[in-house]
């Protein structure tokens, strides 16, 4: 198999705060990677870490054939990184942008200009070359953003919450793009606040409190890492209905979709009928209740408070 | 019956550009109501007219069965606003904050409010810490804290979970569904279009219209598609295959690509078409389609039609 980054025990520590705590993971290459955890979990630590930014405690990893360790400056240029901020300026046109980001990594002349309008012509801006960066919309900023970041053709791409705060059409063109990298041989890492995002994954993991707690692709996660089982309830008093079952001995967790609720059951709470007996012995009518494939923010939350049994093994 | 907000016929330009152009809405007493759509389609200026903060063009909104240009002052006293770039105090403990705000309520007699809401919003072992000091998830419950301090009755919410993690976004929604609970209405903004998901209705937003306005489930119904998922190998070779050789929506997620289909006779053609390219098919089955589905789709014939 041909990988892009292995990370190997990868630790950092900022005094006697433990903010990554030995992770270890193989990207492939080509692949779309996500990077998953709440804040503080570690992710930007590693990331910045992976980026040849910041030395591990102890560890290593190789990332586009280079260590961190011992050749950070080879990393950082072989990859491209976006971050939640964008990092472009404001008081400069787009045009004066993918100069400024193409001269940093070395680009001039001919390859610079040829660049240029691959970047203007991939972020849908050609004929907006000179509109000030400032008044561009989020979700054009967005796409100069990325532009810039792959203007040196790295073969890795970090990106940091890239979507946080764009509107629907933005993210999907957003996503359309970055498949493409992904299927021109790009490897993409990317951290994201929204589970519906992560299903755009081939792979992901969940670190928590430094430490790594799941890994598979969407499917593997959604059906391995729930010790339960999920039903999607309808009913007309959502909110009354989700008082009962939180009091049910069962329940694993609860929560509200408007007019429906999830349910997370133990696991040997396997039946639908199960679940609406309870609801008929409290006096509570429900409309329908089926059996559910968790979504990934269920199986989140799910680790994220329950634990995984995997981490306990480690 | 009247809703508690009626809106009829809202219009409303910035110099040139036509933010709102004729939107019509009735909310009731007790909805989780979302507003969704992309940046610049008319959500925070519409939730901005209902508050009274920014006047109409043209067209009225009435709250509690008052006219907001009239009756702005009364109205104010009656709902909470929280904005997309809500201002805490940072110097200010997670106390002060929530008496700064009831003090520009007019809220005097604050303290019992103020340990109801640091309760409900678990801030309670928090309180002397300095505002800055909180997580974002934290500081955005306190926002929400110092919102409610003056009991309002609706609730309007700007995109309150933007860049907030989902433990933080789960831990806020169960704190939404409590105010339902108490019968308070909410009025909430997202660009996330599965939060619509989390909304007893929803009103989708494009360029200044509302293109859409129903339950979730209705919603999805309405568009009289189903989404084909179809996890298959090679993927990339399966992805070319289908778009250039059919025009319906298709997304790639990792190992699997979800189709948008009318009938069992399109699957079936899909099938057939993947089949011919030596496309492998593991796994295949028909879902619903998600609201974003819905939404690219809607969007797509108004441009056809438009």
């Amino acid at each position: 198999m041909n990988y892009s980054i292995v990370a190997e025990n990868l630790t950092k520590k900022f005094g006697d705060f433990t903010a990554v705590d030995s992770v270890s993971f193989k990207v492939e290459k080509g692949e779309i990677f996500g990077f998953l955890g709440a804040n503080g979990a570690g992710k930007s630590t590693t990331i910045r870490m992976l980026c040849g930014l910041l030395e591990p405690t102890s560890g290593d990893a190789v990332v586009g054939g280079f260590s961190i360790m011992n050749e950070p400056d080879k990393v950082k240029q072989s990859i491209g990184y976006m971050s939640q901020r964008f990092s472009l300026y404001n008081d400069l046109t787009i045009e004066e942008n993918i100069e400024f980001f193409g001269a940093v990594y070395g680009l001039k002349g001919k390859l610079l200009e040829k660049r240029k309008k691959w970047v203007l012509e991939i972020s849908n801006l050609i004929g907006k070359e000179r509109t000030l960066t400032g008044d561009l919309p989020g979700g054009i900023k967005q796409r100069l953003a990325l532009g810039v970041a792959v203007i040196h053709k790295p073969k890795i791409l970090f990106l940091d919450e890239p979507t946080s705060g764009v509107d629907p059409i933005s993210r999907r063109n957003f996503w359309d793009l970055i498949n493409r990298f992904s299927d021109e041989g790009t490897t993409v890492l990317v951290t994201t606040h929204y589970l519906e995002e992560a299903e755009y994954c081939n792979d992901i993991i969940l670190i928590n409190a430094g430490r790594l707690i799941a890994e598979g692709n969407p499917q593997r996660l959604k059906t391995e890492y729930i010790d339960g089982n999920a039903f999607e309830i309808e009913t007309e008093n959502p909110v009354e209905l989700m008082d009962i079952l939180k009091k049910a001995k069962f329940i694993i967790d609860v929560s509200i979709f408007g007019k429906k609720i999830h349910v997370i059951t133990k696991k040997q709470f396997e039946k639908p009928d199960e679940l609406e007996n309870y609801c008929t012995q409290n006096e509570f009518k429900i409309d329908r209740i089926t059996r559910i494939v968790p979504t990934l923010e269920d199986v989140f939350i799910h680790l994220l408070e329950h634990g995984s049994k995997n981490a306990q093994q480690n | 019956m009247n809703g508690i907000i009626e809106i009829n016929n809202l219009h409303r330009r910035y110099g040139e550009t036509v933010a709102l152009r004729g939107i019509s809405l009735r909310i009731k007493k007790g909805e989780m109501f979302g507003f969704v759509g992309p940046d610049g389609a008319g959500k925070t200026t519409t939730i901005r007219i209902m508050c009274g903060l920014l006047n109409p063009g043209e067209g009225t909104v009435r709250l509690f069965d008052e006219d907001i240009l009239e009756k702005r002052n009364v109205i104010q006293k009656r709902i909470g606003y929280l904005s997309q770039k809500f201002s805490l105090y940072g110097d200010l403990t997670v106390d002060e904050n929530i008496e700064f705000f009831a003090e520009i309520h007019n809220v005097t007699d604050y303290k019992r409010r103020r340990d109801e809401l640091l309760e409900f919003t678990r801030l309670k072992p928090f309180r002397k810490r300095l505002a800055e000091k909180l997580s974002g998830g934290m500081k955005q419950k306190l926002a929400l804290a110092c919102s409610l301090i003056h009991k309002p009755e609706i609730l309007f919410l700007d995109e309150p979970t933007t860049g907030v993690d989902p433990v933080s976004r789960r831990d806020f929604w169960k704190i939404l569904a409590d105010l339902i609970k108490e019968k308070i209405t909410i009025v909430m903004a997202t660009p996330y279009l599965d939060e619509a998901e989390r909304c007893s209705r929803v009103a989708m937003f494009n360029n200044g219209e509302i293109i859409t306005c129903d339950t979730p489930d209705n919603i999805k119904k309405s568009i009289g598609l189903m989404s084909l998922e179809i996890v298959c190998k090679p993927i990339k070779v399966a992805y070319e295959l289908l778009s250039s050789e059919i025009n319906n929506d298709i997304q790639l997620f990792g190992d699997r690509i979800n189709v948008l289909v009318k009938s069992q006779g399109e699957t079936d053609s899909i099938l057939r078409i993947l089949n011919s390219g030596n496309v492998e098919v593991v796994d295949r089955r028909l879902t619903e389609p998600s609201i974003e589905n819905v939404f690219m789709n809607l969007i797509k014939h108004r441009k056809l039609n438009g």
